[in-house]
């Protein structure tokens, strides 16, 4: 240790001088994410801590209140559990179907001898319309009285439920949208598929087992990794839920547009309502701004758990190569 | 077709079902998993596709007939289209769409590369730190960190009304374009960078002259990203521009269709098909860019 503190300092000068243009070099070609993080994430984020132990209503300036506004919303304010247990329901059911879902198609995807671009480029394109657009036009495609879906269901003879209008059904008519909008996860299961080595599969035909067992044991290890990417980025995504949900509710509950007039999210009967939403509502309608900052901290800290799984399980994200 | 010739010549009427040889049930095994493979893709095809198809009948239907249950219209009222155009309002949202989509495609782009090549490229103390906080800050939900920065633009920069609030942070690097720059640019041999560093060339002009025209098509990709982010995004033009419907994007407008039309489904839809159109157009002159995009995302990394 004694010996090497004086060696350090007999580094030549020209040898310094070129580091430290080196970490200069780097701190330039790091600054624009640098200024960007501290300022649209360190500085908001600590600012959202300190605010969510004010009362503040963006008019007159924030008053210290301690705890207060931590105690209302986690004992006094059911819509935080009612929107916790929405997003439940949409992890477990919306994203576990999507990631069956995506997977089957990206095994039909590889398995087809004719068409296969052209089945990959039409199932794709509902991934690229516009949420809004999208919602919009499910929230007419599932218009209870006279939209197309109910006709046909109509016609066939089969029930037709109230879908975006009905609590029952509006967060399966939320699932059916994320389902058509599956194209990212048939690419990436359809990339990965191929990427399974066909020399295993032809050594499991050779050992003569059946389909079932060829999945199990040659392709379920295989894609597994991306597997867990698909399900952790799905309940981060869902985490995140808010546009389609908030327009859905919008549409289906008669709201006139961007008119003012006031929309309580979750319609109906905060059955689509999430976190996001919460702080959109406690902040810019209900100016409760305390509230809000307590619910995006909530928010904040399951989005984080769910992020360090990922990195964990994929800590070759990391690596170089 | 040997052995069916010398069946014919003895006048033996040949059997419907042909002989068992060990290769025929197999064939037969092959043409029923086709057919029920491509039967499974066209039903998937069309569970995809039927609602571009409602939406774009209802969108030329008459004012009446949406209101009906007609699945086909009876008239081709083509007239919606522009009367959608001519809609007050409906021009300014595309001009904004199209700044904040190109303003800040632009931003992003020039103000990522540089990051995301350090992050690659350079050796430095702390940069599986750099790179934890960048995927990090990848997953944050904006709601997260809205309220103190709404306040910033709002109370101090008194930029609300405007896009800019959306538009300035662009500048300053995008976390998830950074993360995919980088994994695009791992791909680059460094060998090629060292000879230029030996050559005498300095970092930005290795950046801008060689690793730029190697990875344009990664480039194009991120942008297409960033576009197609900045044209869906309803959540940052509702909290900044909401009350100002001169600031409006199309993402955000087109719900206020409903509004000035009342529920006039066929204009409503006409109007969102036009805001799909130019994604859907821009998406097939570059598709390859952006399933390579996706695949990275997922699959590779």
């Amino acid at each position: 240790m004694t010996t090497t503190a004086p060696a350090a300092a007999k580094v030549p000068a020209a040898l310094r001088r070129q580091r430290r243009r080196r970490n200069l070099r780097t701190l330039a070609f790091l600054s624009p994410w640098l200024i960007g993080f501290s300022v649209f994430f360190a500085y908001p984020l600590g600012a959202t801590v300190y605010y969510s132990f004010t009362r503040y209503d963006l008019i007159n300036p924030p008053v210290w209140v301690g705890t207060r506004n931590w105690n209302y919303v986690l004992n006094d304010y059911p819509a935080l559990w009612q929107a916790l247990r929405n997003t439940l329901w949409l992890v477990v059911v919306m994203v576990t179907l999507r990631v069956i879902f995506g997977l089957a198609l990206g095994m039909l995807a590889i398995r087809l001898k004719s068409g296969a671009g052209l089945f990959r480029t039409l199932s794709y394109l509902p991934y690229l319309a516009p949420p809004v657009a999208a919602t919009i036009g499910f929230a007419f495609l599932l218009n209870p009285g006279t939209g197309p879906v109910n006709n046909l269901l109509g016609d066939a003879g089969l029930p037709q439920p109230g879908w975006f209008t009905d609590p029952d059904w509006s967060k399966p008519a939320l699932t059916l949208l994320a389902l058509w909008g599956i194209g990212d996860l048939l690419v990436i299961f359809t990339a990965s598929l191929l990427d399974v080595p066909r020399e295993q599969y032809e050594a499991a035909e050779l050992d003569g087992v059946g389909p079932w067992q060829k999945f199990r044991y040659v392709t379920w290890p295989a894609i597994t990794p991306v597997v867990l990417f698909a399900v952790v980025t799905g309940v981060i995504q869902t985490m995140q839920y808010y546009t389609q949900a908030m327009v859905a509710g919008k549409v289906a509950s008669g709201i006139i547009g961007n008119s003012g007039q006031p929309f309580e999210p979750g319609y109906p009967q905060g059955t689509t309502l999430t976190l996001p939403q919460l702080v959109y509502q406690e902040g810019f309608s209900t100016f409760n701004t305390g509230a809000a900052c307590v619910i995006s901290l909530i928010l904040f800290a399951i989005a984080m758990a769910f992020t360090f799984v990922l990195l964990r399980r994929r800590s070759g994200l990391l690596d170089d190569d | 077709m040997a052995q069916t010739v010398t069946v014919e010549a003895a006048g033996v009427v040949p059997p419907p079902v042909p002989a068992r040889t060990p290769a025929q049930p197999h064939r037969r095994k092959r043409v029923l998993s086709w057919i029920g493979v491509h039967t499974l893709a066209v039903t998937a095809v069309l569970f995809f596709i039927l609602p571009f198809v409602f939406l774009f009948l209802t969108s030329v239907m008459s004012d009446k007939q949406a209101l009906t249950s007609h699945l086909w219209p009876t008239s081709w009222e083509w007239g919606n289209y522009t009367e959608v155009m001519k809609t007050p309002g409906f021009g300014t949202w595309w001009r904004n769409t199209l700044m904040y989509a190109g303003l800040g495609t632009l931003f992003t782009v020039v103000s990522s590369l540089p990051v995301a090549y350090a992050l690659a490229k350079f050796r430095f103390r702390f940069r599986g730190v750099a790179l934890m906080l960048v995927i990090s800050s990848m997953m944050l939900p904006p709601q997260v960190i809205v309220i103190p920065m709404y306040i910033f633009w709002a109370k101090q920069m008194h930029l609300s009304g405007t896009l800019w609030p959306l538009i300035i942070p662009m500048a300053f690097g995008d976390a998830f374009t950074i993360f995919l720059l980088r994994q695009f640019l791992l791909t680059i041999p460094s060998e090629y960078l060292d000879a230029a560093r030996v050559d005498g060339c300095g970092e930005l002009r290795i950046l801008i002259s060689i690793v730029l025209p190697m990875i344009r098509p990664a480039i194009a990709a991120v942008a297409l990203f960033q576009f197609f982010y900045c044209w869906n995004d309803y959540f940052g033009p509702q909290v900044y521009a909401s009350e100002n419907p001169g600031a409006w994007t199309l993402s955000y407008g087109l719900e206020s269709f409903k509004g000035a039309h009342q529920v006039n489904w066929n204009l409503m839809m006409a109007a969102t098909l036009l805001v799909m159109a130019p994604v859907i157009l821009v998406f097939f002159f570059a598709q390859k860019a952006f399933i390579e995009g996706v695949t990275l995302t997922g699959v590779k990394g």
